[in-house]
């Protein structure tokens, strides 16, 4: 396997790249507070910025580890759409609406 | 060459993830969520991880960008107008989110130097073997349990899911095994003795 970034590209580019899909995905939640899909989109981006994270550390130190455990964050990941839509669904077919300020009527 | 390439792939990428928060509709955040993996995957690449770069595209654009797209489409969600509440949430979400990022920024920075000398890696890639040859290596053998508790994770979420969604209808015709098998002869056949001319 050839790990070629640490020669040709600064690991502080990826670093940075990944820093920025994050703080997206931050103010993402806060922009979208209403929609709740917005939400769960930028979840994704959130983990997609610790994904790109984990690959970076993997191809500066040569170290598989990294790999590995992106692969179970991308388990997790789908696991937790899956969930989430679920939940979404259910909600509109009682509500007829997916409005989040009602959505403390499922405490129970 | 490559540094060309990552600086279009993350440009792309940062400017498709911009849109996915901004986007009204959607179906637009949506797609252009699909558009951000295919470049984080073009980063994958660019970094020599091309088994998660494929993988990346299969699950997050094959299924969970799917999933998000049906779900869109089925619920049929209005479009909002402009918020009046965007502009009051606006500057207080762009104190904190350049606080968090230039918190990231220096932090990473500072520590980069000194990070990347006297760390070992505790399983080192092999030269010259196959991104998933090695890590399939690992993933079989070291990784067996953390494999199986995905593999676990997996089963939950869809049995949460199954249960979640699935609902009883009344009047809907189903058959039931278990009504059918218990049947006896006594409680379906009755013999009745016809007597000529008399019917029954």
């Amino acid at each position: 396997m050839e790990l070629f970034t640490y020669q040709e590209i600064p690991t502080q580019y990826f670093i940075t790249i990944s820093a920025a899909i994050f703080v997206i995905g931050f103010s993402g939640i806060l922009i979208n507070r209403k929609s709740i899909i917005n939400f769960l989109m930028s979840l994704e981006l959130i983990l997609l910025a610790a994904n790109i994270n984990f690959v970076t550390f993997s191809a500066m130190l040569q170290d598989l580890v990294g790999q590995v455990f992106v692969m179970f964050i991308l388990t997790v990941a789908a696991a937790e759409v899956a969930i989430g839509i679920a939940i979404l669904v259910i909600y509109f077919r009682q509500k007829g609406n997916i409005n989040v300020e009602e959505i403390n009527i499922m405490k129970g | 060459m490559n540094l060309i390439a990552f600086y279009i792939f993350s440009f792309l990428l940062i400017s498709s993830s911009l849109f996915v928060i901004t986007a009204r509709n959607p179906v637009h955040s949506v797609l252009f969520l699909i558009f951000a993996f295919f470049n984080s995957a073009g980063l994958f690449l660019l970094q020599g991880a091309e088994f998660l770069a494929l993988i990346l595209v299969i699950i997050y654009v094959g299924a969970v960008a799917i999933l998000f797209l049906f779900v869109v489409m089925m619920l049929n969600i209005e479009i909002k107008s402009i918020k009046k509440e965007l502009l009051k949430i606006l500057p207080f979400t762009l104190i904190i989110s350049s606080i968090i990022f230039a918190e990231i920024y220096f932090a990473t920075t500072i520590s980069l130097n000194s990070l990347s000398e006297n760390i070992k890696a505790s399983y080192p890639a092999t030269e010259g073997e196959a991104d998933i040859y090695s890590l399939g290596k690992i993933l079989y053998t070291e990784f067996f349990f953390h494999f199986q508790i995905a593999g676990l994770i997996l089963l939950v979420a869809m049995m949460g899911a199954v249960i979640l969604t699935l609902r009883q209808r009344e009047n809907v015709k189903k058959q039931k095994i278990s009504e059918q098998v218990l049947r006896s002869r006594k409680d379906s056949v009755k013999l009745v003795k016809v007597l000529t001319g008399k019917g029954v």
